[in-house]
């Protein structure tokens, strides 16, 4: 029985926090949000200075080995400053090609994405036909889309890279609500897209990857939440007492914790059963994604309900945290639909 | 990080479900599968003593008192695999989980000598008293009063007052009290852990029915009733700071055990559910899905706590325990009855007595009450855990 972090592990996860927390400031993310959606000089010296883009990614792809239990302490130090970084599609689209793509393909692209020269998307629901290789139609919502310059696509039967200047593919970036991650549709017209060798293969590694960046940020994200509004109850006065005295508010806090705590066992069980490659790792993974999207739903929104009026304001960092949470709760699917996996896995299909 | 347990660990594994199975297939057959801690009291105090000759009843404990010395993990897989084969709640878990490393961490050697064997050998059962009508959630403003007296040339602790919620009071040899030893003291000050032998007349038990017609809990009475000097843990005024010891090895490698427990109660709603159709419903699996998450991060939660070697960083994740698996035993309760329908609220016996799924319903309404309610737990996460400023009290 040994459920905790080696030496290595938290050595890693306290690099990350202390880099996030010096580096991805609010006023950095801020003009990210400004901008479109991401901030350069942390994602290069994210990928060059502290070689984090190769963790979870074999060596012999030029990864730095090592495994999802890492991967999550990165983007779960990540998610506690909201940072603005293509992580997800590192996540998915990286993992994707190192697992599923030609040797010429990861031979091209990988290098670059792990380096940060080049930044890998996945698109989400597709509406596409396809002929052959020759794809027409849309995928909706790719995370980081809109500065992508290769996209990992996915429909019935195939997965394929596309390049951002393929013939016949547009760019459709909309306002998106999380400005941290903006979101962008691919229209198709005979967009020819070059096949990964192993579909399923690719689409597994998508998922796990997928699902454990985003609850291991929602749980960095919950965790901030939590932390700025202890920090918040104890220096707010009113009815000359500070507000945390108040069990109405601080009840609200210890429930925060509770769930974050669960969200914690959520993401970490889920990263190492994917490294174990565990029996439990399909239903980990569902747990994980849809738990830690709740739960960082619920503080986020406490944390606006617990700071009032300013916790509305553009000016303080609630919204960020909320936006986040509300778009890691649809991203990749919502928590219903991975509960129903969970309920097919145990009580098997409906009717 | 692992998820799993070492070659070795497995091993002690499987001797230890052979055991238990072997015991719940032959001599112990009648009490299998027992989920409430009451039915058949005396058969329960058989196995206490089953268990005790066979060397598993406190594996945890120190070999020299008649434990294993055995690791946190083995304990945690010992508990797993007791529920798992169907093994009814032991009838001594406050002797064999709270008394006992009472004890061994504060007491003398003379009272180790003393009462050590007879709890290993499940001779000896244990109930608690702490809390009184006036001391519930305010645990420190206990009122039975101790105090020392000259009979017949011999110094005994004499108390009176009054114990309430002393769950199996009516088949224990044994109570430890916390009693006020110190006249005119306040809150946690001037309280003292003394040990009492249940069997004097000093010493009356009324049972208190509860909800669901069963009497697990009692009320104690003491009138002049005693025990010997040096039946005392720790110093006089100590009682406190024992009394808080000892709530905390409730939170150690038992929770692993109850959750198999909960596994089982688990699976018995998914059978019914299944059984009746109710499984088709996309509401219903919702539910399930939620309990089934909810169970299986209660266990990873407990592996954390269990497994960690920094105990002072997991100390404010260990206090979310408690209200995370009660609220979860009742919601679990709950659905339970949604997914018997109305079949779940009649029962085909004679008496008021439910089955396994009726009773959880009813039972896990005291879950979130006793050992702290949820209200007490949240302060205590946000005081301790989070070091907010505390609630401030009354004059009482």
């Amino acid at each position: 029985m040994d459920f905790a972090f080696t030496d290595e592990q938290v050595m890693i996860a306290e690099t990350a926090r202390a880099f996030f927390a010096e580096n991805a400031t609010s006023a950095r993310t801020r003009r990210a949000m400004a901008a479109d959606g991401i901030d350069r000089e942390l994602w290069a010296a994210f990928c060059q200075d502290l070689g984090f883009a190769g963790v979870g990614i074999a060596e012999e792809f030029g990864g730095a080995g090592l495994g999802m239990v890492e991967f999550a302490c990165i983007a779960e130090a990540a998610g506690t400053h909201v940072a603005a970084l293509p992580l997800l599609g590192l996540a998915t689209a990286a993992r994707g090609i190192a697992a599923g793509g030609t040797a010429a393909q990861r031979e091209k692209w990988l290098s670059r994405i792990l380096s940060g020269e080049a930044v890998a998307a996945n698109a989400g629901k597709w509406h596409v036909e396809r002929q052959g290789n020759y794809l027409s139609g849309s995928f909706d919502f790719a995370p980081h889309g809109n500065i992508a310059d290769v996209f990992v696509v996915s429909a019935t039967g195939g997965s394929w890279l596309i390049e951002r200047d393929a013939a016949g593919l547009k760019i459709e970036a909309p306002v998106t609500m999380d400005q941290t991650r903006p979101l962008a549709t691919l229209h198709m017209d005979r967009v020819l897209g070059e096949p990964l060798a192993d579909h399923l293969g690719a689409v597994k590694a998508m998922h796990s990857g997928g699902w454990i960046c985003l609850a291991a940020e929602a749980l960095g994200g919950a965790q901030a939440c939590l932390d700025r509004t202890v920090a918040y109850a104890k220096e707010r006065i009113q009815f000359g007492r500070p507000i945390g005295s108040f069990q109405a508010y601080k009840h609200r806090l210890a429930d925060m914790m509770v769930e974050i705590e669960q969200a914690r066992s959520a993401v970490y069980w889920a990263a190492c059963a994917v490294d174990e490659t565990s029996d439990e790792g399909p239903l980990a993974l569902h747990a994980a994604k849809s738990f830690c999207a709740d739960a960082f739903f619920k503080c986020a929104g406490d944390m606006i309900q617990l700071h009032g009026g300013i916790g509305f304001t553009w000016e303080h960092d609630a919204h960020l945290y909320f936006k986040r949470a509300r778009s890691i709760q649809t991203l990749r699917a919502p928590g219903n639909w991975h509960r129903e996996e969970i309920a097919k896995i145990i009580l098997g299909d409906a009717a | 990080m692992k998820l799993g347990f070492s070659p070795a660990e497995e091993a002690f594994r499987t001797e230890a479900a052979d055991w238990l199975n072997t015991q719940m297939a032959g001599p112990f057959k009648d009490i299998k599968g027992i989920t409430t801690l009451t039915e058949k009291a005396e058969r329960r105090k058989e196995w206490e003593q089953h268990l005790g000759e066979h060397g598993w009843g406190c594996i945890g404990w120190p070999k020299a008192w008649g434990g294993r010395d055995a690791t946190i993990a083995q304990q945690v897989i010992f508990a797993e695999e007791y529920a798992r084969a169907g093994v009814p709640g032991r009838v001594n878990h406050i002797g064999i989980e709270l008394a006992g490393p009472t004890i061994l961490t504060f007491g003398t050697e003379a009272q180790k000598a003393r009462f050590l064997p007879g709890i290993a050998k499940g001779q000896t059962i244990f109930c608690q008293g702490f809390s009184e009508p006036g001391a519930g959630s305010d645990l420190a403003s206990v009122r039975t009063k101790g105090r020392l007296e000259t009979i017949d040339g011999v110094k005994y602790w004499v108390v009176n007052g009054q114990k309430i919620w002393t769950s199996l009071a009516h088949i224990s040899d044994w109570i430890f009290v916390v009693t006020r030893t110190e006249e005119g003291s306040r809150g946690p000050k001037g309280l003292s852990f003394l040990m009492m032998d249940m069997a004097q007349p000093g010493i009356e038990i009324r049972p208190i029915q509860q909800i669901n017609g069963d009497a697990e809990f009692n009320e104690t009475f003491f009138t002049d009733a005693r025990c010997a000097e040096d039946s005392i843990i720790g110093a006089p005024g100590e009682g406190w700071k024992i009394a808080m010891g000892l709530l905390a090895f409730e939170r150690g490698v038992s929770t692993l055990g109850q959750q198999m427990a909960f596994r089982n109660e688990l699976d018995e709603i998914i059978a019914a559910a299944k059984r009746n159709g109710s499984a088709a419903d996309p509401l219903i699996r919702q539910r399930i899905a939620k309990a089934e998450i909810g169970l299986r991060l209660m266990r990873y939660g407990a592996l954390r706590m269990l497994s960690n070697r920094d105990h002072s960083r997991m100390d404010g994740a260990a206090l979310t325990y408690k209200i995370q698996w009660a609220s979860w035993r009742r919601n679990l309760g709950e659905l339970a009855m949604d997914v018997l329908g109305q079949a779940g609220e009649v029962t085909g016996g004679d008496g008021y007595r439910w089955g396994t799924l009726p009773n959880l319903f009813l039972y896990a309404r005291a879950d979130t009450i006793y050992g702290g309610t949820n209200q007490i737990q949240r302060n205590l996460i946000a005081e301790r855990g989070l070091g907010l400023p505390r609630e401030p009290r009354g004059d009482a």
